[in-house]
């Protein structure tokens, strides 16, 4: 059908739905319809969301497994709450400042350890996530293993939705350049690439910056939502959930890490009941994906406004 | 020089257990070429059921030693049908990610089936001699860790070096398209790998059992990270640098607590760990191969 | 292709779905169901850490603070009613006890007991301090739970039922240079939690000022259990004493490896350390000449202490540990606000817990100060032939 088809109105389409879908949501915030549990929830949601894209970047697309995503998340953390609690700084200055720590942490790992391949360059990552954590809990400045506590809450709706629409736009527009197809031309064999005179050395450490510099900036959003931040959180164990996400949703789809943050955040909350088991179905979830269904619920394909065009108009 | 000493001998009897779980992580990398990472979580399963052995079926330690590890083997081929033979023509990241998720399943099924709690060994399991020797303090459980994990090793490469099934693990490992035409069954030259370094785990989780006291659900996964480091560090897939590096790493562990600080012995770890794979990715033991286009 | 198209759209429309459903259906709940006092019961939240990091310790919390809620059942609840436990886990992690605080306030509960940790306890103080429901922390020692220092004003809804870390580090420097009389002191902290650090700075502070010399600062980390190689380095600073704030797991192995090193010098620690297992790991003869700061001891023979121990052991087949002890004394703490309260109202309990003057629990008998803290005794106990016996016991 034509409106879909039509570049502008595709266009116009998103917009709209992007701004319906804010208003609608943030109606029930503020009219207090919405429980303090679902906007605890909705707001985990937002954040998995971004750590699942941008982490989507790194492992889906550029196919570098990296097993240290929580300690870029927690460099943001605590870059932004030294920011915004010691030096009494505006929120948004505190998220850049997150989102540049992050993407610093990445340059810094990712230079080193982006010489590697598959397995080594995975525990390498794994290496450095405990390495960060690890520092963290030795400095004093920032609080030690008792972290930073007593952190006001600056995240709100607006500012999760507009971070998630942002992550999406960048990330998608990457992937849908020229850059995007240098990356995933590494991800699909990487010698033939280098001899098709792409810098693959580059071109990764840029995944990798962009996709830590957006964990910097889910770290920041949950730095001033839930209060306090300590190095524990950060272990390999979120890493670990922010990657079933991914895998879940298909390597190499930023629908699918979506759609499947989303998905896990909702399992966790209704398990809540129920927390030996938790970990177990998580578990289990992973393995049975990877052994019937490697490429996760949507594989590398998308949903975009041509699908709607194509279910609309019953063509497939 | 006695403080040194004295941190040396406390080093090896560490790096014996790093040593023999670090084989088990060498044995199946070099075979197939999957970081086990579930491999903490059977030495784990080799203390409890050590742990049982001695207090339920109050048998001699060297007895539960043996059933851990022969449970331990039989449990790890089990995991190798189930949840890695089904991947062994998919990508290596899968096989990994499918390695984190059996560590995690068998972590938090033995939370919930033997609950969280650590479990004590009893003391009449192994009583314990202190020794005083030139001011030196040694127990008779560092000999007995350290005799029976040279033991073990003196087997492991009699097993590899002398025996058929040890020369098939060998052409397995170098060449499996070519192990296959000379007729080797390679399901189940792989099989018996995964049944001895799982054994050889099992060991060393009885072993740790018996030298700290106390076992739980999550005592795999440090030792498993530090044996891990260790056998890259010796050159992964090679089976004397899983013995050479682990007991490096126990002294070099040993070493930055005793002179460094004890805070940043994990960090430590696994710098080592991404220098070795900067400078030497095949480690200590390894030889340079390219990749084949 | 055709066919798994259409199914991943499908699929993908009922994840869709079922998301709208979960998010939507909050519409229609009703957000004022604090202190939900239907059915005839008086639901209680207990926010523990069921697994994760201290699973092992939020476990025995949950089992003190279960055994408590059916012994008072069976003898007749509360105001005529009985208790109900909604039990969730927090995963040892400050944002999901906020989200559990904040789901277990939804079903109703008049006060949450837990979580155990100072960081998860102050992961769920804003949902209770805005949905003015009370929390009664059963091991947090960190100051700044209950005071808020930014503010200097105590927080409204946070209550705790064991010590904060300056007055139990303090005591035990004290004790060190006053009943044990020793000048040279290594600190051999858990490093990976606050409770370590929070105790040895204190004790640190406490010693000095006494005119004591703290000779070194090593740490360990949580799961460690090889403490040899630092150990042979303080064997070589020879200390008078070893101050060891941390947790019985980890304790319990190094003392052992310290006297196996040769190293026989006192050494002492807080209520971490209390816990059946550490004769277990540790030995008789090892832990002599060892001291701790605890609230009460699991060998008193003071009805109370039997009838608690007895109970417990015949319901899980274990001794209690100090978290357990603690979590029992919580809840009864509670039952006596309600019913000083005279109604399962939460702000009437808070109102009523802030001014207990005379609660007997299991840990000892407190009343709660206006920081919100218990005002109640210590006891030193000193291990002798494996038994703990009182050394000392400082009233407040």
């Amino acid at each position: 059908m034509k409106i879909f088809n039509n570049k502008i109105s595709q266009f116009i389409m998103r917009v709209l739905v992007l701004v319906l879908i804010f208003t609608i949501v943030q109606y029930l915030i503020a009219s207090g319809s919405v429980s303090r549990f679902y906007e605890i929830s909705l707001t985990s949601m937002c954040i998995n969301v971004i750590l699942a894209v941008s982490l989507s970047l790194i492992n889906g697309f550029t196919g570098q497994l990296s097993l240290g995503h929580a300690g870029f998340m927690a460099v943001g953390a605590y870059v932004s709450v030294v920011l915004t609690n010691y030096y009494e700084l505006p929120f948004i200055v505190g998220l850049l400042g997150g989102c540049l720590g992050a993407a610093i942490a990445g340059f810094i790992i990712g230079v080193p350890t982006l010489r590697l391949k598959g397995d080594y360059l995975a525990i390498a990552t794994l290496g450095f996530g405990e390495i960060i954590r690890v520092l963290l809990q030795n400095i004093d400045y920032v609080g030690g293993p008792a972290g930073i506590s007593g952190i006001a809450k600056m995240t709100n709706w607006a500012w999760l939705f507009g971070s998630v629409v942002l992550t999406i736009v960048v990330i998608q527009n990457i992937i849908n350049s020229s850059y995007g197809r240098a990356i995933i031309s590494i991800r699909e064999d990487e010698i033939a690439s280098e001899v098709m005179g792409v810098n693959t050395t580059n071109y990764k450490v840029l995944a990798f910056v962009v996709g830590a510099m957006f964990a910097g900036l889910a770290g920041g959003l949950y730095g001033h939502y839930f209060y306090i931040i300590k190095p524990e959180t950060f272990n390999f164990l979120k890493s670990f959930d922010i990657l079933v996400m991914v895998v879940l949703g298909g390597l190499g789809s930023t629908t699918g890490a979506i759609i499947a943050a989303v998905f896990i955040t909702v399992l966790t909350a209704a398990l809540q009941a129920y927390p030996a088991v938790r970990m177990i179905i998580y578990a289990l979830i992973l393995i049975i994906v990877m052994i019937y269904r490697p490429q996760g619920l949507m594989g590398n394909k998308e949903i975009t406004m041509k699908t709607f065009g194509r279910i609309w108009s019953g063509r497939k | 020089m006695l403080e040194l000493t004295q941190q040396l001998i406390n080093g090896l009897s560490l790096g014996a257990i790093y040593a023999l779980i670090a084989l088990g992580y060498t044995m199946v990398y070099g075979i197939i070429k999957l970081i086990n990472f579930a491999h903490g979580e059977i030495m784990m399963v080799g203390a409890y059921v050590g742990f049982f052995s001695i207090s339920i079926l109050g048998t001699h330690i060297i007895v539960a030693m043996l059933f851990a590890m022969i449970a331990c083997a039989i449990f790890g081929v089990i995991i190798e049908k189930i949840a890695y033979r089904p991947l062994r023509s998919a990508t290596r990241i899968a096989a990994l990610i499918t390695a984190i998720g059996v560590s995690l399943l068998l972590q938090y099924t033995t939370i919930f089936f033997l609950t969280p709690q650590q479990r004590i060994f009893p003391a009449t399991a192994f009583v314990t001699q202190d020794y005083v020797v030139w001011g030196l303090s040694i127990s008779n459980k560092d000999i007995f860790i350290f005799i029976s994990a040279i033991i073990l090793m003196i087997i492991l490469q009699y097993i590899i070096r002398r025996t058929k099934t040890g020369k098939a693990m060998r052409a397995v490992s170098l060449d499996r398209d070519a192990a296959v035409l000379m007729g080797i069954s390679v399901d189940r030259t792989i099989s018996i790998t995964f049944a001895i370094g799982s054994a050889l785990a099992a060991a060393a989780g009885v072993m740790v059992g018996i030298y700290y006291n106390t076992i739980n659900p999550l005592m795999g996964i440090i030792p498993g990270l530090k044996a891990f480091v260790a056998a890259v560090l010796g050159g992964i897939g090679i089976v004397p640098g899983a013995m050479v590096g682990g007991f490096l790493m126990g002294i070099l562990e040993t070493l930055v607590s005793g002179y460094g600080n004890s805070l940043y012995r994990d960090a430590v770890a696994f710098g080592v760990l991404i220098l070795i794979l900067i400078i030497k990715p095949t480690g200590l033991f390894g030889k340079n191969t390219g990749e084949k286009v | 292709m055709r066919l798994s198209r259409k199914v991943s759209v499908v699929v993908l429309t009922m994840f869709m779905l079922s998301i709208l459903v979960g998010c939507g259906g909050n519409a229609e709940k009703d957000p004022g169901q604090e202190g939900s006092k239907t059915d005839g019961t008086i639901k209680i939240g207990i926010n523990s850490e069921l697994s994760g990091n201290v699973a092992s310790y939020g476990t025995n919390a949950r089992d003190g603070a279960m055994l408590a809620i059916e012994t008072i059942n069976a003898s007749g609840g509360v105001l005529g009613q009985q208790l109900e436990a909604v039990v969730r886990d927090c995963k040892s992690l400050p944002d999901e006890a906020m989200s559990v605080s904040a789901s277990l306030i939804d079903e109703g509960i008049v006060a949450q007991i837990g979580p155990l940790t100072s960081g998860n306890v102050a992961g769920s103080t804003p949902v209770m301090m805005e949905s003015q429901v009370p929390l009664i922390a059963p091991a947090a020692t960190a100051d700044p739970i209950t005071f808020d220092e930014k503010t200097n004003k105590v927080r409204d809804y946070i209550f705790r039922v064991c010590y904060s870390d300056s007055y139990q580090g303090t005591i035990m420097a004290a004790f060190a240079t006053d009943n044990l009389e020793v000048k040279n002191v290594v600190i051999f902290k858990d490093a990976s939690s606050d409770y370590g650090k929070g105790l040895a700075d204190y004790f640190k502070e406490a010693f000095i000022e006494k005119g004591g010399k703290i000779i070194a600062e090593e740490g360990f980390v949580k799961g460690d259990r090889d403490f040899r190689a630092t150990l042979t380095k303080i064997r070589g600073m020879n200390p008078d004493f070893i101050y060891v704030p941390g947790y019985y797991e980890e304790v319990a192995p190094l003392i052992k490896q310290a006297r196996e090193l040769g190293i026989n010098v006192p050494i002492g620690g807080p209520d971490g350390w209390d816990s059946p297992d550490l004769v277990g790991v540790v030995g008789a003869d090892n832990l002599n000449k060892t001291y701790f700061t605890n609230h009460y001891s699991v060998q008193d023979e003071s009805p109370k202490v039997v009838e608690f121990v007895e109970a417990y052991k015949a319901k899980y087949n274990k001794d209690p540990d100090a978290f357990a002890a603690l979590a029992y004394d919580s809840v009864y703490l509670l039952a006596q606000a309600i019913t000083d309260a005279g109604e399962a109202d939460p702000q009437k309990i808070t109102e009523a817990l802030a001014v207990v003057t005379d609660f007997e629990g299991v840990t000892g008998t407190m009343r709660i100060d206006d920081k919100h803290n218990p005002v109640k005794g210590v006891v030193i106990l000193e291990h002798i032939d494996g038994k703990q016996v009182m050394n000392t016991r400082i009233q407040p």
